[in-house]
Formats: C-alpha cells, sequence, structure tokens
C-alpha cells in the first residue's frame, strides 16, 4: 500500500491529517487517523463481544434446567454483565466504528479532530470497565434495566454516564466530520445512502444519549441518596433511551444491508427518495416505541398506549417494511444487471452464497424480518402484551432482532472489514464461509424455541422454573422441558459460531497474513469475492438486462415480499385468537 | 409526467455512490405499490387495538391510581382480616364476596394473600408492591401484568376455570425472585372444586 502525502484543497495547515491511502478496491481514501480509530473501536467491540459471549454460555446452561450451572447469585449477576455488555458495549463500540467508516472513508475525506476522537474512546473504554468492575465485583446486580428502587453502587450509574458522554461526542465528531467533507468538497452530489443511513443512526443516537442522561443522571443522584425518584418515571425513561438504543441498531444495521448489498453483487438503490424517507421515519417515530415496554404497567392510560405504540410506532415499522423490500430488491437488480436474469429466482441461485459477506447479508435480513419484525410488532400490541409480557417471548424477539439482525450484519460486514481495513487475509477461510450459516441457524432455532417456551407462560430473567424453596408447588407443561432443551441446542450453536467468528477475526487481525499485490489480481484463500473481484468488475452491468414485465425489475422480490406478509398476517392474527382464549380481563 | 420522469431518473448505482443531481423523482410503480399495501397493513395493526377495546374481552385499561406502598400494604390486611377463610402453607386463603374488590400485594419474596374466587364472577383485582417492580403472571393461564410500586392497578378480572393457578414473579426482584410464587384458587360456581385439585382438601 502506499501513503500519499497530499495537501487537500481547502485544508488549513493545522489540518495535519493528510496522510491516507488509496484502497485499491474501492478506490476511497482511507486516511490514517480514521483507520486507527475504527481499528481501536472494532478491537474492543470483539473484547466486549468475548465477555458477553461466554456469560450468554453460563446463562444458557442454567436455564437448560437439566444442567442448571450457575447459583442464583452468579446466575443474576452473569445476567447483568451479559445484557448490558452485549447490548451497549459490543453494540455501541461497533457502530462508533461504522460511524467513523461512514464518514471518513466513504466520503473520502479526513476525519475531524482525530485527536478528540481518542479522548472520546478513552472516556467510552473507563466507563464500560467501571460499569464491568462495578457488575462482576457483585456490586450491581440489578440487571440491565436497573429498575429502581434496585439499587447498584453509584460508581455503576457513573460508569454508564461517562460511556454515554463518550459515544455521545463521537455523534458530534461525526457530524463535523460531514461538514469538512462538504466544505472540501470530497464528494460530489447527495451524501451516498449508506452514509445518509448512518446519519440516521447517529441522530436516533443523540436522542438515545439524551434520554440516557435523564434516565441515569437522577439513578445516580437518587443512588446517593440526593433526590427521589418514581418507580414508574424510571421505567418509562429508561425505555426511551433502551428501545431507542435499538432503532440506532437498525439504522446501522439497514445501513450496512445496503453496503454489504453494494460490496457482494452491486446492489443497487431503486428510489433514492423511498429508501431515504424510510430512514426519517426511525428518527421522527422512534421515541415513542418506549411505550410498547409499559403496555401492562399501572402508570399509563390505554389511549396513551395505543397512540404512541401504534400510530407513531406503526410508522417506523412501514420504514423497516419498506427497506425490507428495498433492499432484496436492489440485490435481485444488481443480480440481473450482472447478467443473472433466468427466470424468477436465477439471481438467487447464483448468489455468492460462499461469500460470508453475501450469506451474513441474506441470513440477517431474513431471520431479522420474518421472525424478529414479525414477532415483535405481534407481541407490542397493547392487548397481546398481556400474553407476551416478561415471558421468554420477549427475549425470543429480541435476540431474533439485535442478535441474528444486528450483530449477524456486523459480523458481515467483518468480512470486508479485515481486508479492507486491516489489510489482512481472512483466516481460516472455510469456517468463514460457514459461520454466517452454524450462527444464525442457530439463532433461529434459539429465538423460535424460546418463543414457543415464552408461549407456556415461562417467564424470563429467572433462575429457577421448578420454584425450587417456593412455599407452593408448580409444574410446567412436560413440553416445555423438551422445547427448552431445543433451545439450548440452538443456543449453543449459535455460541459456537460467535466462537468462530471471534477465532477468525483475532486470529486474521493479530497473525494474518497480509495481502500482497498479486493476491489482489489474482484472487487468494482469504479474500471475499467483492474484494478480489468487486462486482462492477465482473461484467459491465446492462440495463438491458432488466425485465420489464407488471412485477417490474425485480419481480422475484415481489414474491418474496408476498410471503413474507402472508406469514405476517397469520401470525398476528392468530396472536389475537390466543388472547381470546384467556379470562375476560379490563 | 412520464417524460418528467425519464429525465430525471438518476443512472442504476449502488448505495455507495453519492447521487448526482436530483434524486427527489417518483419512484418505480412496484415500489410505490408495496409502499401503498405497507401502510394499508400499518393501518390495521393500529386499528386492531382500538377495535378490542371496543368490542375484546381482553384490554390491560384498568382503573389506575398512585398509592403510597404502606396505605396499600394496610389495605391488604384489612381485606384478608374481612374475608380470611383459611390457611395453606402458612399463607391466609381469602374469599372475597362476588363482584368484589379483590387485593394482591408483591413483596420480596412472595405474593399475598391467597386468592379464592369463583368461576364467572367478575371481580377487580388489585395488584401493587410494597418494594420493588414485581411481575404478575398467572399461570397456566398466562395473563401478564408489571406491578410497580406506589401504584394501583385494579383489573376488572372474570374467572374462566375452575381450578389452582400459580401466579408466578416475572419481573427480577431480586435474588429470592425464583421463590416468589403465589396461588389463585377459582371454584366452580356453586363452591365445589373440580375433583383432582388437591388445596380443595386441604383449605378448611
Amino acid at each position: 500500500m502506499v501513503t500519499v502525502l497530499e495537501r487537500p484543497r481547502g485544508a488549513t495547515d493545522r489540518a495535519i491529517d493528510w496522510a491516507h491511502r488509496k484502497c485499491s478496491t474501492t478506490g476511497l481514501k482511507l486516511h490514517r487517523s480514521a483507520e486507527l480509530l475504527i481499528k481501536a473501536n472494532a478491537v474492543v467491540a470483539t473484547v466486549a463481544l468475548i465477555i458477553g459471549g461466554i456469560s450468554a454460555v453460563l446463562i444458557l446452561l442454567t436455564r437448560w434446567q437439566a444442567v442448571h450451572l450457575l447459583n442464583q447469585v452468579m446466575f443474576y449477576r452473569v445476567l447483568t454483565a451479559h445484557g448490558i455488555t452485549m447490548l451497549i458495549f459490543f453494540i455501541i463500540f461497533f457502530e462508533m466504528a461504522v460511524l467513523y467508516f461512514a464518514s471518513g472513508p466513504l466520503l473520502n475525506s479526513r476525519i475531524a479532530a482525530p485527536r478528540f476522537g481518542w479522548f472520546n474512546f478513552g472516556l467510552m473504554v473507563t466507563g464500560a470497565t467501571l460499569v464491568e468492575l462495578m457488575i462482576w465485583t457483585g456490586k450491581a446486580d440489578v440487571l440491565m434495566t436497573s429498575y429502581i428502587p434496585l439499587r447498584a453502587n453509584p460508581a455503576y450509574y457513573l460508569g454508564i454516564i461517562l460511556f454515554a458522554v463518550g459515544a455521545l461526542l463521537v455523534c458530534a465528531q461525526f457530524f463535523a466530520t460531514l461538514v469538512i467533507a462538504k466544505r472540501e468538497r470530497t464528494y460530489q452530489g447527495s451524501l451516498p445512502l449508506v452514509t445518509f443511513g448512518a446519519v440516521t443512526a447517529a441522530i436516533i443516537a443523540v436522542i438515545t444519549l439524551l434520554h440516557g442522561a435523564a434516565t441515569y443522571i437522577p439513578a445516580f443522584l437518587w443512588s446517593i441518596g440526593a433526590i427521589k425518584m418514581d418507580p414508574q418515571v424510571y421505567r418509562m425513561l429508561w425505555w426511551a433511551l433502551g428501545h431507542s438504543s435499538q432503532q440506532i441498531n437498525v439504522a446501522a444495521m439497514v445501513s450496512i444491508w445496503y453496503l454489504l448489498g453494494a460490496l457482494t453483487v452491486g446492489s443497487v438503490v431503486l428510489s433514492e427518495k423511498i429508501s431515504r424517507t424510510a430512514f426519517v421515519l426511525y428518527i421522527l417515530f422512534i421515541s415513542m416505541a418506549s411505550a410498547h415496554h409499559l403496555l401492562v404497567d399501572p402508570g399509563f392510560s390505554s389511549s396513551w398506549k395505543v397512540v404512541n405504540t401504534s400510530y407513531f410506532m406503526y410508522m417506523a415499522v412501514l420504514a423497516s417494511l419498506l427497506h425490507g423490500f428495498t433492499v432484496p430488491a436492489g440485490v435481485e437488480v444488481g443480480q440481473r444487471l450482472h447478467g443473472y436474469t433466468q427466470g424468477l429466482f436465477g439471481w438467487v441461485k447464483r448468489a455468492p452464497w460462499g461469500d460470508p459477506g453475501f450469506s451474513s447479508l441474506v441470513l440477517s435480513v431474513v431471520v431479522f424480518g420474518f421472525v424478529g419484525g414479525i414477532t415483535g410488532v405481534t407481541i407490542g400490541t397493547e392487548q397481546i402484551n398481556i400474553v407476551a409480557h416478561n415471558t421468554l417471548r420477549v427475549p425470543g424477539h429480541f435476540h431474533a432482532t439485535v442478535v441474528s439482525g444486528t450483530a449477524m450484519a456486523f459480523m458481515g460486514l467483518t468480512y470486508y472489514l479485515i481486508p479492507l481495513i486491516f489489510q489482512k487475509k481472512v483466516a481460516f477461510w472455510r469456517l468463514a464461509q460457514v459461520q454466517p450459516y452454524l450462527f444464525a441457524g442457530g439463532m433461529l432455532i434459539f429465538s423460535i424455541f424460546m418463543s414457543f417456551s415464552g408461549g407456556f407462560g415461562v417467564p424470563r430473567r429467572h433462575w429457577d422454573i421448578t420454584f425450587s424453596g417456593a412455599p407452593f408447588q408448580q409444574a410446567f407443561h412436560p413440553a416445555v422441558d423438551a422445547l427448552m432443551g431445543i433451545m439450548a441446542i440452538g443456543g449453543l450453536m449459535a455460541a459456537l459460531g460467535g466462537g468462530i467468528y471471534i477465532l477468525i477475526t483475532v486470529w486474521s487481525v493479530f497473525f494474518g497474513q497480509p495481502i500482497t499485490e498479486v493476491d489482489r489480481v489474482v484472487g487468494a484463500k482469504g479474500l471475499p469475492q467483492g474484494v478480489i473481484r468487486p462486482p462492477r468488475a465482473i461484467t459491465i452491468a446492462d440495463e438491458a438486462n432488466l425485465p420489464t414485465g407488471k412485477l417490474g425489475h425485480a419481480p422475484g422480490t415481489i414474491v418474496l415480499v408476498a410471503i413474507f406478509l402472508m406469514a405476517f398476517v397469520t401470525y398476528y392474527f392468530a396472536n389475537w385468537k390466543l388472547l381470546s382464549f384467556i379470562w375476560k380481563i379490563g | 409526467m412520464n417524460n418528467h420522469e425519464n429525465v430525471n431518473r438518476q443512472p442504476m448505482h449502488s448505495g455507495l455512490v453519492s447521487p448526482q443531481g436530483n434524486w427527489w423523482v417518483p419512484a418505480h410503480r412496484p415500489e410505490k405499490m408495496w409502499f401503498a399495501i405497507a401502510f394499508a397493513w400499518c393501518m390495521v395493526l393500529f386499528a386492531m387495538m382500538p377495535l378490542w377495546h371496543w368490542k375484546g374481552g381482553q384490554n390491560p385499561s384498568g382503573i389506575r391510581r398512585r398509592v403510597e406502598p404502606a396505605a396499600y400494604e394496610a389495605r391488604v390486611d384489612q381485606f384478608v382480616a374481612d374475608y380470611k377463610v383459611g390457611e395453606l402453607n402458612g399463607y391466609p386463603v381469602v374469599e372475597p364476596p362476588a363482584g368484589s374488590d379483590v387485593y394482591l400485594l408483591g413483596r420480596m419474596w412472595s405474593w399475598y394473600p391467597i386468592l379464592k374466587l369463583k368461576k364467572g364472577t367478575e371481580y377487580t383485582l388489585h395488584l401493587s408492591s410494597k418494594d420493588v417492580n414485581h411481575g404478575f403472571s398467572l399461570y397456566p393461564v398466562n395473563i401478564n401484568f408489571q406491578v410497580v410500586p406506589g401504584y394501583d392497578y385494579g383489573l376488572k378480572i372474570v374467572p374462566s376455570e375452575a381450578g389452582e393457578f400459580g401466579v408466578i414473579c416475572n419481573e427480577f426482584c431480586g435474588v429470592g425472585h425464583h421463590m416468589m410464587l403465589g396461588k389463585v384458587i377459582v371454584t366452580n360456581e356453586d363452591g365445589s372444586m373440580p375433583d383432582q385439585t388437591v388445596a380443595a382438601q386441604e383449605v378448611r
């Protein structure tokens, strides 16, 4: 790789960051400072994934009643660590890397105030370390949500505040980089869609982190006895943070879908208008989604619940439904443009299923949509929530969204970040090709059977569903043991997939073979096909390849979304039917 | 219109490329159709909730008010004193008159007291907590409500089957969370129990 020193147009003498290299795959400039920040955030994200992943296995082996590994104290401690480490630290550190990537390299720009980036990184790492320390020393056995009046050591809340401030400052840095790129004219025209998606993720992150401040600053003051705080108000504020943070993930994940589609098969954006409008809907209607965690809470009226979850939240659902069409349609049209024109599904058959970037993309879209999306909207319906709240149906839903959706997309992106950013071949290539199937397949089994168990009323966040030590006896339906056994096997499969991902990532980055120019030209094991042969280089995209029938350019996708909609309608109304069987209540 | 559309159509490009010029142009027909279908489906999702309030039998509306935990606990004690009919494993069994207000208290780590209700009769079931958040989960009916300290949630319920039901706590409430198991007994309309029920013989 050649390091070029070139003074960008409009840069001042103080703009010291001219050192960059040109990426031979994408033709984009990679500034050294951006590269290092991306690497550092990605590495810490991986460390968080390791801690969170080991916790996941310990929890799984405890809830699997046949093994019941941990005692009750350790179970809730590890469960607290698992939630915070995965949902907050792993995901947000990775998202910070995505923000640097989408604003710097993708826009051909240097990033704003790189040293400030290291300060922010330091804040986030300090905060995260403090939180982990409090949890593992038993000073914060309050689970991830820390619903007051459960009380943790004040340092726990403080750690989260430090982490959040760091993340908020990275968002500020991201916006500043956009301004620099615009001023220095590093790109022509509008922002690319992927960066636009990242902008929405960053805006939602700001909204989320402000809610975080509104939750944790009072909680901190409450924990040192300075103020009073109402438990119901806390729940509302916490979920304005908790749910919005998941919407950062969704926006980031959808951006990565467009990114992976472009890198792997040259997918196209069918309509900038529709895709961008959908992203904006996420921003507008996200904070209201807090309400669907409070559907069976005493503090809110039914009209408040209905308006906040449905009227507005469904506009965010609409956004996901739109992306659920445009992403596969973009892949289909990309494939057709490059000559895979046979029939309705020739483009599916001829897709690069051995490229872990591509398989991750497809698995992420399918599991997120079919399992995560459908279950989420259904159990987030005011009345249906009565038969779902705090049962295993809830984690069954969100493991399908945030793990097989978001984490899977992150993993797929990693297979491209390793060669493009870290300049290394992907180690254990054969394993890498299998990894997405193992991980997503395992998570699919895990979340479906977890949901089924929840349907029998099995509670989430529960150490022992045989209720040892309780004044009465209560046995669950015999089917529950079998369902949770299968759930455990799916979970272990996914954990193996996660372990393989970590092995590949760590090995590639620290001991991996660097990529040579020869590799780049003739290809080598360990380079995803999108790197050696970028889609646009294989064949010339030819618009004459596109079908022009009644179903438009992407007829296969129309069939796929029709199947999806039927599944959605069936599951949704089946749940109303189930609800109608229980006692009259109101 | 058609002509205008052709002029402004962006060249096919990926999400990594900056679109040039004005991209706010009409979408292709299939995308517009999907937008319309998806929007209509979202409206159905919305309409179902008010519709169920109007026609359906299961709603989380309730009678809701703030209450001091100590005041609520005193109300529960009064309720137990008024209608206690027996004891089971050290917990009072309380049989309130049909149509009355029924009080259940969640606390670390028990549900208090045991309720004895009649099938097909409406009660107002009050839920609240003495200390932290708890989760009311009636097994195997699978009815779940959040129990928040400082709030009284009064829900009109009509038990539709006789038998014994477990009250599981499904919100984490500390290290003894798993021991927090209560009981609701539902008798037939004539006060008898289904034959196989154990508690029917024990409660005197």
